[in-house]
Formats: structure tokens, C-alpha cells, sequence
């Protein structure tokens, strides 16, 4: 880590925590010392590390060596035969931080570089705004770490994100409102007691933890940047953080210099991103969120511009799908591949059947999807939508009666 | 109209560490301009100095609505309003 730069004007400041440009508001990000990282971070290099995302280390912000989260990282990319056939694609993996470490979400990753960095700052208690899976890892990372937290996120969030968070003793405060009135009140009282906010005051730390997520595909496909990437967009920020990920490899030499898309996927009921870049806009106009997919229900979407900017600049697309396709996005990765997914995932698996569809995502190519937690925390979207079990008492001839009914409808 | 700004910490060192300060005006837009009165350098921060309009990395609310759901900086304000300046590059 060198400096904190504002992505807009390019002031430079120190490392401490803080998230915008004093003078025009513009996002702060970390810049590094490319010369120097080239030096140390060779693929042998970081092939002998332990299988962890801490084995980009130098690519992450932490000064020191990790505090919090050690294990995290290194998910399974899956190859998808059976999707690839049924979304009618040559090629399909499925990158499953479902089975991220310990929280079930790609929300590991970034808070264990912000947890991380903010004892290294020295603080003690940490927060954070959150649609739900953020509020979970935040809340078991800091009680691993011995940090007090708090968590604030929208009343009506699923049971299942809510206990999570609950149990690890974390305090939770339920807002009445969206997520955009959560995030709100978070940027006014972050700064006001002392505590490190992952996503305000510590954000420009937080977000680059996405990049492991990149760099994770890329080794695991051989070294290589995938023809198409499909990401879901709340606030944009993992998809913009998906393609620094692939410039950084590239810069480093790590992999070549191949052509690349990075595609965006959201729910129609809370798309302004998807809107903007299907109308062929550089900025988006804020919504009020309706959408199952509560993890991606923030309708003033922080870097909205930017993942629009990525977007344009790769030459991808982006689109969005209804609570049903959501569904059905969900039920065709768990019976193609045995992956359950969120919401979230039936978001980036039903985008990337319309965007294959159309042609946008040619079918003789590659294409990894994002797929970014866990099925059990969203049980509330799909009870009811994936068929029933059938009940019978312990007598076998219930069940050979039950048994030539099935094979009776399926003749 | 006597309304009430709540200043965010990245515009606190132009306002001597004030936190909430009052100021007269009619329209959203208005009371940027009085801010500015009072604390030179408010306005250039906020606004977009080519358009005019309020920068994309910054939000402003009007008792808790964003005023892009209104009627923008054009935002009419009767008394005792409060409008919060915050940086949109946050959460998610």
C-alpha cells in the first residue's frame, strides 16, 4: 500500500480511515507499488502458499499480516456441464462462494481485509451497513477477532440473515426502510463514535478485498482471464472490483493480456444499474427497491457509475430478471449442479441465460458466473416455490403405492 | 425559511467543526448558496462546477428524502426543515 487516491481528482492521502476526497466527494481507493509487488508475486510464488485469499496478500491493504479471517478465500470454480447444456453455452464454471468460510458469502472476503486493517488502525469496535450477508460476516468475524460490533440493516430482511447475525452476540439494529435509509444514517453516525465502518469510513479498504474473488477465477481457469464474467450488481462494487482484479494480474504479468467481458446482473425490481446500461446511459436515476433478491436491493447503488463505466469499457452487457426467472435461476443451478444459491444467485444464473440467449454472451464461448451466497440464509424466497414433500406412514406399501404413482406420471 | 443543515465530516473543517448549522432559504439550492456565504469553499464541493448540479458522489436529503425523488435542487423548503449533505460513495 502506498496512498489513499481519490478516484476523481487524484489527491493523495494517508492510510487511515476514510473513504471520500475532501474536495469533491470522489471515492478513495489504494494505490500499491506495482514495480515492487512484480518482484515477490510470482505464480510459483503464490502457488506455495496456503489456499487462502490471503495468498494475493501483496494485492491486498493490509500492512501487516492478516488479523481476522485466515481461512477465508479460495472457493471451488465449478465446471457446469449440466447448466452449460441447459443455458446453452460450449463452456460454464460456477464460481460458489456459497461455501466461502465461516459465513457463506463473498462478504467474508471483504471484511476480513477490513476487520484486518481496522485492528491494524487500532479500533475496537466495528459496524457496518448491510443488506444481511454483510451483517453476518461482520458480526462472526469481529466476534473471532474479539471486536465489539454493531450491525445495521433493513427491519424485513430474512429470518435466516437476521439469527445470523444475532448469534455471534453482535448488536443488531433493525431500521424501518430500505437499504439506501440504512446506509444513510450509517454515513452520519460513522465518524461520530470512534468506530470502523467496513463500508463508510473503511470502504476503500473493504472493497479491495473483491479482487481475491477475480484472482481466485483467474488461477483456478489456468492462469487466465475468462472470455465472460457474470457478476450481480447491488452497489457495483464487486464487479468493478472484478475487472481491477483482472488489470492487476495483468499488469503483473501473472496472465495475458486476453479480451475480456464483465457482465452485470440485477433484479428488475431494483435495477437502476441494469436500466442505465441498457439505455445506453453513464449515470443511473435511484429506485425504490422491490425484489426477493434483498441482498441486491440498494437503489442508490454507490458505484453505480463506475460499474457502468467497466461495463462500457469491456463491452458488456448487463440485464435484469423478474422474481420468478429469479426462482427458476435458483432451481436450475441446484438441479444442474447441486449448488443452492440465494437470491443473489438466481439473479446471475437468470441474466446469463437471457444475455446467452440473446447472443450477447456468444454460445461457442467461456463464461464463469459469481455466484455469491448461500441458499439456506434466503429460505423465505423459495419455501412453497420448490415442490412438497410427500408424507406416508412407516408401512411399505404407502410407499410402493407412492412409489408406482411416480413412475406412472413419469411413463 | 429558518432550515437546519447537517454538515458531514468531510465538509466540517470549512464549517470550524459545525456540525448542524442554520441557515435562511427557499429552496435547496438556496441554502447551498447561503452555506456558501458563510463558509467559503461549501458550494465548488458540492456542486459540479460545469453543470452546476449536484455532484454524483454527493446526496442530499430533505427530511430523510433524497431529493433526486423530489424536485432536485429546486427542492422547495419551509421552516424547520433539515437537509443532511452525505457522501454517496459509501455502504454495499
Amino acid at each position: 500500500m502506498k496512498a489513499l487516491k481519490c478516484r476523481e481528482c487524484g489527491r493523495e492521502y494517508p492510510l487511515t480511515a476514510t473513504h471520500v476526497c475532501e474536495f469533491d466527494f470522489g471515492p478513495l481507493e489504494v494505490c500499491y507499488d506495482y514495480d515492487r509487488i512484480k518482484k515477490s508475486m510470482t505464480r510459483a510464488a503464490i502457488e506455495s502458499r496456503p489456499q487462502t485469499m490471503w495468498r494475493y496478500r501483496e494485492l491486498l491493504p493490509v500492512a501487516g499480516e492478516p488479523t481476522v479471517g485466515f481461512q477465508v478465500g479460495y472457493t471451488p470454480l465449478v465446471k457446469a456441464p449440466r447448466l452449460a447444456a441447459r443455458l446453452g453455452i460450449r463452456e460454464l464454471w460456477i464460481k460458489n462462494d456459497t461455501v466461502n468460510y465461516p459465513t457463506l458469502s463473498f462478504k467474508d472476503r471483504v471484511v476480513s481485509v477490513a476487520l484486518s486493517r481496522a485492528k491494524e488502525l487500532g479500533f475496537t469496535t466495528v459496524a457496518c451497513a448491510s443488506t444481511g450477508n454483510l451483517a453476518n460476516s461482520v458480526a462472526a468475524n469481529a466476534a473471532a477477532a474479539g471486536l465489539k460490533s454493531y450491525v445495521f440493516i433493513p427491519a424485513d430482511l430474512e429470518q435466516g440473515k437476521i439469527v445470523n447475525s444475532l448469534v455471534y452476540g453482535a448488536g443488531v439494529i433493525c431500521i424501518r426502510g430500505h437499504y439506501d435509509e440504512v446506509n444513510r444514517l450509517c454515513a452520519e453516525i460513522a465518524g461520530k463514535y470512534g468506530w470502523a465502518f467496513v463500508n463508510v469510513n473503511m470502504r476503500p479498504y473493504y472493497a479491495e478485498g473483491s479482487k481475491s474473488m477475480g484472482f481466485e477465477i483467474t488461477e483456478q481457469l489456468g492462469w487466465k482471464i475468462p472470455q465472460h464474467t457474470v457478476v450481480p450488481m447491488a452497489s457495483g462494487s464487486l464487479l468493478t472490483k472484478i475487472q481491477k482484479s483482472y488489470q492487476e494480474f495483468t499488469k503483473l504479468g501473472l496472465v495475458s493480456d486476453t479480451p475480456y467481458q464483465v457482465h452485470g446482473a440485477q433484479a428488475t425490481g431494483c435495477s437502476p444499474i441494469s436500466a442505465a446500461q441498457k439505455s445506453g446511459l453513464d449515470f443511473f436515476k435511484p429506485v425504490k427497491p422491490n425484489t426477493i433478491a434483498k441482498s441486491l436491493a440498494i437503489g442508490t447503488p454507490a458505484d453505480g457509475f463506475y460499474a457502468l463505466k467497466v461495463m462500457k469499457e469491456t463491452g458488456a452487457h448487463a440485464d435484469d430478471v423478474s422474481d420468478e426467472e429469479i426462482r427458476e435461476g435458483i432451481r436450475l443451478l441446484a438441479e444442474c449442479e447441486g449448488i443452492f444459491a440465494e437470491t443473489a444467485g438466481g439473479v446471475t444464473v437468470g441474466v446469463a441465460k437471457k444475455l446467452i440467449a440473446a447472443g450477447k454472451i456468444p454460445a461457442d464461448d467461456s463464461a464463469v458466473l459469481c455466484i455469491t451466497g448461500h441458499g439456506l440464509k434466503t429460505l423465505d424466497a423459495v419455501v412453497g416455490h420448490v415442490g412438497q414433500p410427500r408424507e406416508i406412514k412407516p408401512s411399505l406399501r404407502e410407499f410402493e403405492a407412492l412409489l408406482a404413482q411416480e413412475e406412472a406420471v413419469t411413463a | 425559511m429558518p432550515v437546519t443543515v447537517r454538515i458531514p465530516l468531510t465538509l466540517r473543517r470549512l464549517t470550524h467543526e459545525q456540525e448542524l448549522v442554520d441557515v435562511q432559504a427557499a429552496t435547496v439550492a438556496a441554502a447551498i448558496d447561503a452555506l456558501h456565504a458563510r463558509f467559503n469553499g461549501i458550494r465548488d464541493r458540492v456542486l459540479d462546477k460545469t453543470s452546476g448540479r449536484v455532484r454524483g458522489s454527493v446526496l442530499i436529503f430533505v427530511n430523510d428524502e433524497d431529493i433526486r425523488f423530489l424536485q432536485g435542487e429546486q427542492t422547495p423548503l419551509k421552516d424547520g426543515d433539515e437537509i443532511s449533505i452525505i457522501p454517496a460513495f459509501a455502504g454495499g
